[in-house]
């Protein structure tokens, strides 16, 4: 089949990015005719300046933060950046002591990889603390590492939920933990925004990430929400437009598809984890009813306290996941295999590793995720194909000779 | 048919999947992941698997509207090609990577997991040509472009890896082939071919051997001896530098008696001892090969055909007699010259490929 005679998908990938609410649509194409630079003085600047603070004031409402709080950004990634290099820039500047890092061994690479390259190119001693094989922070292991010597912490950075296998990680505890030493806290809660409650000021961290692609609105815009006293040294220098903090052109229509989809997604968070929570068991136990070895990888426990309700990720022994994956499409469902490099090469899932499972099981498992658009259809379709896929999938895994070695091909 | 392509990011394979679109089949398109640290750019012709080349492939499929994957197979082709590689090359042989990588990657790790997961054919943009015999066998003929002719790499192909495998370019010449990636709107119509070997970026083979080989084969100590006389020339850092009939960069002090110049004849690699003499030296007229590969039911015990000695080497006239322990002797009635062991011997009747076997030694039979 090719690519251009295809049906609808069934899209199991929501955690990737989930389609856009028809009013975030909305909201933006109509913006994208209005005139005005935010920043302009004039009439269409104001104008579009209002619908930008009144998107921060949307956002502040369904993220429990103060608009003042809300400094819009380019997406994740940057929030990230901004967050971790922000934070230990500035807080190294205070004192020069603070070079210690503390973070875990399952963050995104938007966390990760700021967090070595401040070890490569600026002395700072990043430690990444263990989880068990849930994928949960072991909070003893933070707390004997903030309590080594507390006063050479920069930050702590550790993400609200995973984005690979869903584990909601023990943020008060966390909090409780650094705040006791004044320690400021990042999250990324990029997978968390309306799948789970999330409030910025009762959760007590200091600065959260957020996407708006990954809650129903467009790519390309996010946020990082900063405690207004918290030090932050700029990432991108120019015109100083978000607290001096970030700079560049404000992008209003982005802004407010961004805060119409916050909006929809937060409001109707509980009856949407529910239902959503309820097709991923259903999805898990068939699909384990159809491929009996099959394993879940993540937290048991499926409460929205342990797991995003959309997430279920699973390890299908002696199957490649990127054959699984190529099975799957071709029969026109879409799933991931958890992380890829920019050349497109499946690497075996750092989570999964850290996790304590091997190479070769990391690179026998299968991200579905679930998201506001998912049905009973869309499980129904992946339970009919998921036996053959498997049984070929292992075929070639055997092939291959996977599964014929500790090390996997 | 389910066909996979494999597409390097090169215009050959992209034309290859197109052609294979246009035939009817239900096309994929794969480009194998080679390289464990794959660099950003290309640069010239050298190299591959850069992750410009994964883009430009996958550009290529998405003009033709086909999936696109990218296969891992970066540690099976550091086992299989790379360290066999250096390996052959510390025995004192030259190996031929791309024969290895169609041997072992290409048509064996990548075709039968395409074969496991349903495909039925993998098309690459290898120039050779496929035809099906009255007996049915399918059998491999060199390409129209006898220029661009690749049926030399595929030579160790057998018949189960040909009956699965698709060239659509064999009928085609390169300039054909470049004009019609311009005509489908491929990006990658101008891109220039690649040479050399894929993973040794900057092209310097023996700086790449000296890194892994290190002071083996003799370093400052390995000696460069004169035939017959075995007077010590010169000396080496490395016998894994010198190839046989090499004439450049030997590092001779003196000259010889006659003034003429001095080839590499044999390599010892245990003491890293190099000897050097004159051209007719390098005249060989028997081959003793090893490890046949036929691509179909093997041959009668003698044959009159031709045989090929290197990439886009002459033909030579041949009788080729092989027993059923595996061993292969080709007397050659044209005289070949430099033949090194560890390169393949392709046999050929007429334009038809019937096998291959991997050089072990080459002589020059005494003259009568």
């Amino acid at each position: 089949m090719n690519d251009s005679e295809r049906q609808q998908p069934v899209y199991l990938d929501h955690a990737a990015s989930t389609p856009m609410y028809a009013e975030a649509v909305a909201a933006m194409t109509a913006q994208l005719t209005h005139l005005g630079n935010p920043s302009s003085l004039h009439a269409s600047g104001r104008a579009a300046r209002r619908v930008v603070e009144e998107s921060r004031e949307t956002i502040a409402r369904a993220l429990g933060c103060r608009p003042g709080e809300v400094v819009f950004t380019s997406g994740g990634t940057e929030s990230d950046n901004l967050a971790v290099k922000g934070l230990f820039w500035a807080r190294r500047d205070a004192d020069p002591r603070r070079t210690r890092v503390l973070s875990t061994t399952v963050e995104h690479h938007a966390v990760l990889d700021p967090l070595h390259w401040l070890g490569a190119h600026e002395g700072a001693a990043v430690e990444l603390l263990p989880v068990d094989r849930a994928g949960r922070l072991d909070t003893a292991a933070l707390r004997r590492a903030v309590e080594r010597d507390p006063s050479s912490v920069a930050l702590v950075s550790v993400m609200w939920a995973n984005n690979e296998v869903g584990t909601i990680q023990p943020l008060s505890e966390v909090v409780e933990l650094a705040h006791a030493h004044a320690i400021p806290v990042h999250t990324d809660a990029v997978q968390a925004v309306g799948q789970v409650p999330v409030d910025f000021a009762a959760s007590g961290v200091d600065a959260l990430t957020v996407t708006a692609h990954k809650a129903g609105g467009p790519y390309g815009v996010g946020a990082l929400v900063v405690r207004r006293d918290l030090e932050l040294t700029a990432q991108l220098h120019g015109g100083g437009q978000e607290r001096d903090i970030r700079s560049g052109t404000i992008d209003a229509p982005a802004i407010a598809a961004f805060a119409t989809a916050v909006d929809i997604s937060v409001e109707h968070q509980p009856e949407h984890a529910a239902r959503v929570a309820a097709l991923r068991d259903d999805l898990v136990r068939r699909v384990r009813a159809e491929v009996r070895d099959a394993v879940m990888n993540g937290d048991p426990d499926t409460g929205l306290d342990h797991r995003l309700p959309g997430n279920a990720h699973l390890t299908f022994p002696g199957c490649e996941g990127d054959s699984l994956l190529m099975l799957l499409d071709a029969r026109g469902i879409e799933a991931s295999t958890g992380s890829a490099c920019s050349a497109g090469v499946p690497q075996p899932s750092h989570v999964l590793l850290a996790m304590g499972r091997d190479e070769q099981q990391a690179r026998s498992s299968l991200r579905f995720s679930l998201g506001h658009t998912s049905t009973e259809t869309d499980v129904d379709a992946l339970v009919a194909a998921i036996a053959p896929v498997v049984a070929r999938a292992r075929a070639a895994g055997a092939a291959a000779g996977f599964g014929a070695s500790k090390k996997a091909g | 048919m389910r066909v996979l392509a494999a597409m390097s990011g090169g215009v050959d394979s992209a034309v290859a999947a197109a052609r294979a679109v246009e035939a009817g089949h239900d096309v994929t398109g794969i480009h194998l992941a080679l390289s464990r640290n794959p660099q950003s750019y290309r640069s010239g012709a050298r190299g591959c698997c850069t992750i410009e080349d994964s883009n430009d492939a996958r550009r290529a499929a998405d003009v033709l509207g086909i999936p696109f994957y990218v296969w891992d197979l970066s540690d099976r082709f550091h086992t299989e090609v790379v360290e066999d590689f250096v390996a052959e090359y510390a025995a004192g042989r030259t190996p031929n990577p791309c024969l290895r990588c169609n041997e072992s990657i290409k048509f064996a790790a990548v075709l039968d997991r395409a074969l496991a997961l349903g495909f039925d054919a993998v098309a690459t943009g290898h120039y050779a040509r496929l035809a099906v015999a009255a007996d049915g066998t399918t059998e491999l003929h060199r390409a129209v472009d006898t220029g661009k002719d690749q049926s030399y790499v595929l030579g160790v192909l057998t018949q189960d890896q040909l009956r699965a495998s698709m060239f659509p370019l064999g009928g085609s010449t390169k300039g054909d082939v470049r004009a019609e990636a311009a005509r489908r709107g491929l990006r990658v119509a101008a891109k220039p071919d690649s040479h050399d070997i894929c993973f040794i970026s900057d092209g310097d083979t023996s700086g790449w051997l000296r890194q892994r080989l290190g002071e083996r084969g003799g370093a400052g100590s390995g000696q460069v001896v004169e035939h017959g006389t075995g007077a010590v020339l010169g000396h080496h850092d490395g016998a894994y530098a010198f190839t046989v009939g090499q004439r450049k960069g030997l590092r001779i002090g003196t000259p010889a008696a006659d003034g003429r110049p001095r080839y590499v004849l044999d390599i010892e690699p245990v003491s890293g001892t190099v000897t050097v003499g004159p051209r007719e030296e390098l005249a060989v007229d028997r081959i003793v090969g090893t490890r046949p590969r036929w691509c179909g039911a093997a041959p009668s015990r003698t044959v009159t055909g031709t045989v090929q000695l290197r990439a886009h080497g002459a033909e030579h006239r041949a009788l080729v007699r092989h027993d059923p322990g595996g061993t292969v002797v080709i007397d050659l009635l044209d005289p070949a010259e430099g033949i090194a062991p560890g390169q393949a011997a392709v046999v050929y009747d007429g334009p038809r490929v019937v096998g291959s076997c991997t050089i072990a030694s080459a002589t020059s039979a005494p003259r009568t």
